[in-house]
């Protein structure tokens, strides 16, 4: 036990270290970039319009770049594949074709349509307009949103999650049939099962009808957890930080909730018993804005938030190395910002956790309200 | 500016929410140990109640 916990913590620290240490390897390129400019670049601007550029979601999966000493822009990385669905059908290429260019000026023509990326949104142009213009407010005035079903960066984080999970937990499962314990790896996920399952499930749904939820929990716990850490390393994922996947695992739940709840939570509901028959409909509409709107949507809302915030503190302090090189000199502003991002990071390692948590227990509660027996005598 | 003074209030509002929740948890352990795993999940479920409605407020202030 005491050789086991020293290796979590061994294993804990060594991870923050790897972790902060990639951040800085990518950062320090930039800095070189940075004299190679010459201070062309104002560095504020820069880095505000790079976190803000990390946050969404984008259309290649790049790495890092630099600029080269004949002033040309290199990039590492490689391109994804865009699917539209146009008034021509579908039209399919890959990501590479716009050049790393997101103001627009980059025109792919397929299929006789014109599109232009603009802050990482596909707009197909109207076909008298051969290049994009925009109104004050910076939005194209010649140009529409398409249907995009395009493998984002965000899509690869979830399919590469997704799979290994996949992979994980049938090795784990294809245990049991043979031993009694789990070897290898199934055995750190063995204890976290069973406290999803113990801690989370049993206590809020109740002994007689937590099996039912336990799968949907485990699986949305292990998602949101390990989509939380792979956020932290150095691939620049930001998965659960965007609306959609947050607001779709919100929406599963309320389905869940609303699917299987019995005929008492409904009662109580639209019709609440024992109170005084004039107040029952304001009760109803309060209850039922919650259930269905308030409910759901701080469950999304949370989880976006919290990790959208962590992503931009964590880079904020790493950008402190850039913005206070004047006044700190190089070593001074690159030991606070890695003495900050560090214990940032480990604070970020433990709210992915913590955040997982939040959002399975409130499941658990939300759909043990549902379930539970209502005795009828009040 | 009026959604930074906002901003403000929303955070000092979470805080001083926060500052009570936890207090009276350790409160709560401090009298009674054995009972500190219940406290603790049902502190957590509040506090994450209470995170969501600063959130909210947040967001939609922006």
């Amino acid at each position: 036990m005491k050789i086991a916990q020293k290796t979590i913590k061994f294993l804990t620290i060594a991870m923050v270290a790897f972790f902060t240490a990639t951040t800085f390897a990518s950062g320090t390129d930039k800095k070189h970039d940075d004299q190679n400019d010459g201070g062309r670049v104002n560095t504020k601007e820069e880095v505000e319009a790079y976190i803000l550029h990390h946050i969404k979601d984008s259309h290649d999966f790049s790495l890092f770049s630099y600029t080269g000493d004949n002033g040309e822009r290199h990039h590492f990385g490689f391109p994804l594949p865009i699917i539209l669905w146009t008034s021509e059908g579908l039209v399919t290429f890959m990501s590479s074709e716009f050049h790393h260019n997101d103001d627009g000026h980059v025109i792919v023509k397929k299929k006789g349509l014109k599109f232009a990326k603009v802050h990482s949104k596909i707009y197909e142009l109207d076909e008298s307009a051969s290049s994009i213009s925009f109104d004050e407010t910076h939005h194209p005035t010649n140009a529409h949103k398409v249907l995009d079903f395009s493998i984002t960066k965000s899509v690869v984080g979830i399919l590469f999650i997704g799979l290994l999970l996949l992979f994980w937990f049938s090795r784990l499962a294809k245990q049991y049939k043979t031993k009694k314990v789990p070897t290898g790896f199934a055995r750190v996920l063995e204890p976290l099962v069973i406290y999803v399952r113990d801690e989370i499930a049993k206590p809020n749904i109740g002994e007689k009808h937590y099996r039912r939820f336990t799968g949907y929990l485990l699986t949305v716990f292990f998602f949101i957890w390990v989509l939380n850490l792979l956020g932290l390393t150095p691939f620049g994922f930001n998965v659960t930080g965007q609306l959609a996947v947050t607001a779709c695992l919100a929406i599963f739940t309320l389905v869940i909730y609303t699917v299987s709840g019995t005929k008492g939570y409904w009662m109580h509901m639209v019709w609440m018993p024992g109170v005084p028959v004039l107040i029952r409909p304001v009760l109803a509409i309060i209850e039922l804005a919650g259930a269905l709107l308030i409910k759901p949507f701080s469950l999304l809302v949370r989880l976006f938030a919290n990790i959208s915030a962590g992503h931009i503190v964590v880079m904020s302090l790493i950008a402190i190395m850039f913005t206070l090189k004047e006044s700190l000199g190089v070593v001074g502003a690159t030991g606070l910002s890695l003495v900050l991002s560090f214990f940032i990071t480990l604070i970020e390692v433990l709210v992915a956790f913590l955040q997982a948590y939040i959002f399975t227990m409130l499941s658990a509660l939300f759909i043990g309200m549902a379930v539970e027996d209502h005795d009828e005598h009040h | 500016m009026y959604n930074l003074i906002g901003a403000g209030l929303i955070v000092i509002g979470a805080g001083i929410g926060l500052g009570q929740i936890g207090g009276k948890a350790m409160e709560g352990i401090a009298r009674q140990p054995e009972a500190t795993g219940k406290i603790q999940t049902a502190m957590i479920i509040i506090a994450a109640l209470l995170e969501g409605l600063a959130f909210g407020a947040l967001f939609l202030g922006k």
